[in-house]
């Protein structure tokens, strides 16, 4: 079996349901002169698990940044045809957002900073406690509500930062290398529990990554990004089904998928 | 290899439980940790020695009591004088802790306010500066003059002395929050009252109480230093003026007993603010936590 028949460059000819966001022909330019983004085309649909790939310095983080609101682009839109929009036009989608930390308030208990989202939103106290703990226990935490994030090990900090973005259920979850800190088996723990939370839950996952392991085992669709400027060099479908687990680890087929996602990469970086 | 059929719920992930850092009680002599106590019981004995020297060397050379007592003498003169004493320490305290108050409330208010608006900062940031650059005893006669009530006066000075360190500290605890933190509240639309309320103020906070702890002297100084211009002039009665007068009337171990009494009052406010530090701290923040290596 070719390998190539497995990850498929996707057509997008088939007619398609309107994608959840729609990313078109944006740029990002830095005051300092440095071209983030260029010309950058993408649709996410709903539901989906996309990875972004590439070398440090393609501008995946940027991009992921605009797509969550945080900069905006020097040209090009972004747009959000199935979300609401506020009186002024703009899109305010639901999305949840974890960074390359887990960024958690050193101040707060485990469930305080999971409530962050539903208490700025006015959710009532006591709705909130009980969906911030719900979103614990899902993350497997159960038992740490009251614990500070001082008194919680890497991989857990990072569990409480994934319930805090998805306790406002979501439509879209961002995240910006969230396990890049982390060591291989608790990472390995974590990919495993967020497809679980993901195939459970079914938001739309965009997940930043510079491991083509990772993106591999994780996505269903790969864009690979080359640097300098960032710009999309393949869009790849990875096709194999999901629920996966360890025995997909293992497998032939994803070792396959690896080597050709790697080969992408490799000629994206090369350029 | 792993069971495909897990639940998502597991306690904790892989290295978890290695990783967690282990809080041990510490066995307690007294109600206080074994390991505090060689820092309370070494500076007890040298202070004995160095009283003990103190004493000697006042009987041994015989120095007069009006210029130099020995700290037995002190002691008898604090317990007999007590009175008098007490009811300085009195005023004094009272001028100290509503500086303290002052200042906290102006700092921290002063602080918020310029946080919201870098053109307040800009013009105002400079004046509290010079107000810290002045010394306060080039300016107490002018407050005097100019306020009249010499109980005002004194709490005005002692404030001016106490508030920059709050102010200057709160405002760059309110900068502090981490930046990631401020995208989170961008991204779920916070409102400035929100964002002060849930994010910069409880970053502030560890700033706040490293700036209350210096300031909790500096009140103290501020009122003493202010007392002392003052001096017979006024007609408060505080810690300050009792020195003066003793000094007038060469009742050197009353002097030295006012003295000691300040430098008590001093220990004990650094005491207290420290330990409201603590208790504030004590869950979260790294300089109260202790850790096991």
């Amino acid at each position: 079996m070719s390998a190539a028949v497995a990850l498929s460059k996707s057509t997008g000819e088939a007619p398609k349901p309107r994608p959840l966001v729609s990313i078109r022909d944006v740029s990002k330019q830095f005051a300092n002169g440095t071209i983030a983004v260029r010309d950058v085309n993408l649709d996410l649909a709903r539901g989906e698990f996309v990875s972004l790939l590439g070398p440090s310095g393609c501008g995946k983080s940027t991009l992921l940044r605009m797509i969550s609101g945080l900069g905006e682009p020097s040209r090009g839109t972004i747009e959000w045809p199935t979300s609401p929009h506020d009186a002024e036009g703009h899109a305010s989608p639901d999305l949840g957002f974890v960074f390359q930390e887990p960024t958690l308030m050193p101040w707060a208990t485990a469930l305080k900073n999971v409530m962050l989202p539903l208490t700025l939103k006015g959710v009532n106290k006591r709705d909130a406690e009980a969906q911030a703990a719900t979103m614990l226990s899902l993350v497997g935490l159960k038992g740490f509500e009251t614990s500070y994030p001082r008194e919680l090990s890497g991989g857990m900090k990072m569990r409480v930062s994934i319930a805090r973005a998805l306790v406002t259920k979501p439509s879209i979850l961002l995240m910006d290398e969230p396990f890049a800190a982390l060591d291989e088996i608790t990472r390995h723990k974590l990919n495993d529990d967020l497809l679980k939370l993901w195939w459970e839950q079914r938001f739309t996952a965009v997940f930043v990554t510079h491991s083509v392991f990772e993106s591999v085992y994780l996505s269903q669709r790969i864009v690979v990004m080359a640097a300098r400027p960032g710009r999309v060099m393949a869009d790849l479908t990875v096709d194999a089904p999901h629920p996966r687990d360890d025995m997909f680890r293992t497998s032939a087929q994803y070792a396959d998928l690896c080597r050709v996602a790697s080969q992408n990469l490799k000629k994206a970086i090369a350029g | 290899m792993s069971d495909i059929t897990a639940p998502v719920h597991v306690p904790h992930d892989g290295t978890d439980a290695e990783a967690r850092p282990i809080f041990t009680e510490e066995r307690r002599i007294l109600g206080i940790a074994r390991s505090t106590w060689p820092g309370i019981l070494a500076p007890i004995v040298i202070g004995i020695f160095a009283l003990g020297f103190w004493e000697w060397i006042v009987h041994a050379r015989n120095i007069p009591h009006y210029v130099l007592p020995g700290p037995w003498l002190i002691a008898k003169t604090l317990v007999a004088d007590w009175g008098t004493l007490s009811g300085s320490l009195w005023i004094t305290l009272r001028i100290t802790f509503a500086a303290l108050i002052a200042a906290v409330t102006v700092g921290v208010a002063l602080a918020i306010v310029f946080t919201q608006s870098k053109w307040l900062e800009m013009s105002l940031f400079p004046y509290a500066v010079i107000l810290q650059v002045t010394p306060v005893v080039s300016i107490a006669p002018l407050i005097i003059i100019w306020v009249g009530d010499i109980n005002l006066s004194l709490l005005i000075c002692a404030w001016i002395v106490a508030f920059f360190p709050i102010l200057s500290n709160t405002i760059m605890g309110l900068n502090s929050a981490d930046h990631n933190l401020i995208n989170l509240f961008q991204l779920y639309k916070a409102n400035r009252w929100q964002a002060l309320r849930y994010l910069r103020l409880p970053a502030a906070l560890p700033y706040f109480l490293g700036g209350l702890k210096i300031s909790g002297g500096l009140a103290l100084i501020g009122a003493v230093v202010a007392e002392f211009v003052a001096g017979s002039g006024g007609n408060a009665s505080g810690l300050a003026y009792r020195i003066l007068e003793s000094g007038y009337q060469l009742r050197i171990p009353r002097m030295f007993a006012a003295l000691i009494m300040i430098s008590v009052t001093g220990i004990a406010i650094f005491l207290l603010t420290s330990w409201i530090s603590h208790i504030f701290l004590r869950k979260w923040h790294e300089s109260a936590i202790k850790r096991e290596n």
